[in-house]
């Protein structure tokens, strides 16, 4: 096993140990309090295991047809304002799933993209990929708040990347 | 309950078009690099599924008894309207050491948000999750881009939660004042 597969066991462990330490002061309040938690988070976990599978496998046939050399063109290092302002149009437009935008900011950046250009563009990747708000956040909240975080949201990547461009960093 | 269900119906469009897309990526896969490429997607992406699925569970088990078992008015004084920037700054930590996916947080911040904690917390807890998340930036973010990067990252990101639960206080306050509603659960 590599480290990353120890470091996601780890980290499920520790989720169904909080799962544990709930249920069992729930079940110590009342059954009724007991049984209604686990049967309303079981449902929750049934309902979205259909949304959740066409995410994850969508994003590999997604990220699979992207044209990462494209992407490198429109970024780089003296695209300035408008290449973070692209940067940050792209990352909300790339799919979601756990590592694509990561994979393609790395990718880009070693292709000749600017850092800031990157910062910004994995800042919106991980703040507002339309596809992790159509396919997940809009299942569990409700959407009009999902609306308005992604629109409060949207001025924040570009200030990381003007902050990077200031700072001269990294 | 019945408020959630139809939450879950009324969206279904967006789960249709994510289908589409999809089945368009793979039939686009599929006709460029044939059908051993398309096949050895599917099967990586289904194991990394099967790895998530315990976790999913997880987050909604622990979301939905801590919607049961956290008292409303502790809630809504640590993270509630009125907590001000120390509620902003609280959400900000929660969301950075929350272990587990987005299929954790959101349930979570849903949850919270049930319970009478204000858009600008729960906005702020997102952020910080998505931005400042230990686990998210070690597993994923690291092996691609190194240390030095992520480093300056974070440092750059640390004040966006708090911004971002601002703005989210503003645009809550100015939607009620055009008389919308103030119900965001």
């Amino acid at each position: 096993m590599d480290l990353i597969t120890v470091i996601s066991v780890v980290i499920a462990i520790l989720l169904w140990l909080l799962v544990g330490v709930l249920a069992l002061i729930a079940a110590m309040r009342s059954k009724a309090l007991f049984r209604e938690g686990a049967f309303e988070g079981g449902r929750d976990f049934v309902v979205l295991i259909p949304r959740v599978m066409i995410g994850v496998v969508g994003s590999g046939y997604l990220a699979a047809i992207l044209p990462p050399d494209l992407i490198a063109a429109w970024i780089g290092p003296n695209s300035g304002f408008i290449g973070i302002l692209i940067a940050t149009i792209i990352g909300a437009a790339t799919p979601g799933g756990a590592v694509v935008g990561f994979a393609i900011g790395a990718a880009a950046l070693k292709s000749g993209a600017g850092a800031p250009q990157v910062i910004a563009y994995s800042t919106a990747w991980s703040l507002y990929t339309i596809q992790r708000l159509l396919n997940w956040e809009i299942h569990m909240m409700a959407p009009r708040f999902v609306w308005m975080r992604a629109a409060v949201s949207f001025p924040l990547p570009i200030l990381a990347g003007l902050g990077a461009l200031l700072l001269g960093k990294p | 309950m019945a408020e959630r269900r139809r939450r879950i119906r009324s969206f279904e469009w967006s789960t249709a078009i994510i289908a589409s897309l999809s089945l368009a990526a793979g039939i686009a896969v599929y006709v460029r690099d044939g059908a051993d490429k398309a096949l050895a997607i599917l099967t990586k992406d289904l194991q990394l599924l099967v790895g998530m699925l315990p976790k999913m569970a997880a987050g909604c088990l622990i979301a939905a008894f801590v919607t049961r078992l956290l008292p409303r008015e502790v809630v809504a004084r640590v993270v509630g309207s009125e907590s001000g920037l120390l509620g902003l700054f609280v959400a900000m930590m929660m969301g950075a050491v929350l272990p587990g996916g987005p299929l954790t947080i959101y349930p979570v911040a849903a949850a919270f948000l049930v319970l009478g904690a204000d858009v600008g917390t729960a906005v702020a807890f997102i952020t910080a999750w998505n931005l400042l998340g230990y686990n998210r930036a070690l597993i994923w973010e690291l092996p691609f881009f190194g240390p030095e990067f992520v480093g300056w990252r974070i440092l750059i990101a640390l004040p966006l939660p708090i911004l971002g639960g601002l703005l989210a206080r503003m645009a809550s306050r100015f939607i009620v004042k055009r008389g919308g509603s103030d119900q965001w659960t």
